[in-house]
């Protein structure tokens, strides 16, 4: 069965044969993956999903691709949800889960659109996998390319953390590091995906990529025994993840999985130094002006958002909010977290966990009102942003006087402030 | 002036497949209507109804986004490369 019956423009509403395209011949918007929803829900059921793969793929009747083509999988998916009583607490938040995704198989949520892309690109009969990155696409791209027996070329900002080019370098791709910043790599990785027949993730492959971070909002809503949360709190890169986890509480209602619609409230999170949606938020216009990115929260530094008019919709629609931290904040958050509930996240985390601390202080967040935040990604990629404050409380000789002399017992931190 | 303006692969039905064109004008406005007079229908593609850059259409003069720049007024330097490459989505 052919799932997807055509490419359909956001902007201008023109359709295209489904097909490695870019963008939309005539206005260049993006196009988005037409389903045959009432096919769909007929195949579909909370049952059928259950047997499934504890993978994104149980909900492959959701996902741009064929029943029968080879999926290129890592297990991406199906990340833990898990409650967060003590980060609540601190915060004022009654209810609060986390969303971990920490735990893919490169360690953040890119595997979920990865592992769609890929399998789409075998499906079109392309070889090569490639895609301009802030690290985490990368290191995805080079891990499923591995997998799959794909070549693969990645272009990163030359300025990446140590561990995002390592953790790509390290699967055996081509890895060009470009200088300049990401939006200046995406500049080229358009003119490059002109000239090759390959699968670029973010470009000719993004109606098929971007639909892999429904299944975040699938996955939330299942593991909440199928309910909707209140609010999302999400962070904001290119937009894309944001526009398509709302898809996805719509979808679920869409193909009868949900018996009524989404009411979940979505939130968005941007750093300070790279905020061009957060400020056309505050600014309450519609036009997302470009920056250029200055923050620790590198995977976030996209300062020419090809989503950021869709997920200001996106927000604005579902009675959501969008905030920024600086960059202390976002180390603040990083600490915070890990403190409270064991789990290490990259700077991105950083800026969603500062964001929904700032939310929470507002108000936005009623008493009782369930509350998710999407930890997208890993501390170990990012150790630069926490070293300074993440340090040995002491360095001794292996002298128990010393050991003695050196710690206060009674102070040994309990994970409180 | 003549300038030079590379053609990403949407547009390149209107220039018969070139990847790379010439235009004249001191200006992106002025490009863009002489780009209409050689290819009809190529401002339809780059403007919206009220004469304004598309949303998703990015315009580079050198390596510098016009939007960071003068917008459509945004001047061009003598012998530098004008760049109209689609938005792109990422991460």
């Amino acid at each position: 069965m052919a799932k997807i019956e055509q490419l359909k423009c956001r902007e201008c509403a023109r359709t295209y044969d489904v097909g490695p395209l870019h963008v939309c011949e005539f206005c260049f918007g993006p196009l988005e993956a037409v389903y045959d929803y009432d096919a769909i829900a007929r195949s579909i059921s909370r049952e059928t999903i259950a047997a499934g793969p504890h993978t994104i793929w149980r909900y492959a009747a959701l996902l741009p691709v064929d029943e029968s083509t080879p999926r290129v999988d890592l297990g991406a998916g199906f990340t833990p949800l898990v409650p967060a009583p003590r980060l609540g607490a601190e915060l004022g938040i009654d209810d609060l889960w986390l969303k971990n995704d920490t735990v893919n198989p490169t360690y953040s949520f890119k595997d979920r659109v990865v592992s769609v892309a890929l399998t789409k690109a075998r499906e079109f009969g392309l070889e090569v996998g490639a895609c301009a990155s802030t690290g985490n696409l990368a290191n995805a791209v080079a891990a499923h390319a591995a997998k799959a027996g794909m070549g693969a070329c990645v272009f990163i900002p030359a300025d990446l953390e140590q561990g995002k080019i390592v953790a790509t370098a390290v699967y055996g791709s081509a890895l060009v590091a470009v200088k300049g910043n990401y939006d200046d790599v995406n500049r080229l990785c358009a003119e490059i995906a002109d000239n090759y027949p390959w699968a670029f993730a973010n470009v000719n492959m993004r109606a098929f990529y971007s639909e892999g971070s429904k299944t975040l909002a699938f996955e939330i809503v299942e593991q909440l025994g199928w309910s909707y949360p209140d609010h999302v709190v999400v962070p904001i890169a290119s937009g894309a993840q944001l526009v398509k986890v709302r898809k996805g509480l719509d979808e679920l209602h869409r193909v009868g999985l949900m018996s009524s619609p989404s009411h979940t409230s979505v939130h968005g999170a941007q750093a300070v130094g790279c905020s061009p949606v957060a400020e056309a938020f505050v600014r309450g216009v519609e036009h997302v002006r470009p920056q250029k990115p200055n923050t620790i929260a590198k995977s976030l530094a996209i300062g020419n958002p090809a989503d950021g008019y869709y997920a200001l919709k996106a927000v604005r629609e579902t009675g959501g909010l969008i905030d920024m931290v600086d960059d202390d904040e976002i180390v603040d958050a990083i600490l915070l977290l890990a403190r409270t509930e064991g789990i290490f996240t990259e700077t991105a985390g950083g800026v969603t966990v500062g964001v929904l601390a700032k939310l929470a202080k507002a108000g936005t967040f009623k008493p009782g009102e369930r509350v998710v935040a999407l930890i997208t990604g890993m501390g170990l990629k990012t150790v630069e942003a926490v070293a300074e404050r993440a340090k040995p409380t002491a360095t001794i000789r292996p002298v128990l006087d010393e050991f003695e002399h050196q710690i206060d017992i009674g102070a040994i931190p309990r994970g409180k402030s | 002036m003549s300038v030079k303006i590379r053609i990403p692969t949407p547009l390149r039905k209107l220039t018969k497949e070139q990847a790379e064109v010439e235009a004249g004008g001191g200006t992106i406005r002025e490009v863009v209507d002489d780009l209409e007079r050689q290819f009809p229908g190529f401002k339809e593609r780059m403007c919206d109804d009220n004469g304004e850059l598309r949303r998703f259409v990015n315009v580079y003069v050198g390596e510098e986004d016009i939007r960071f720049l003068e917008g459509l007024d945004t001047k061009i330097p003598s012998g530098e490369l004008v760049s109209i490459i689609p938005a792109v989505a990422g991460g």
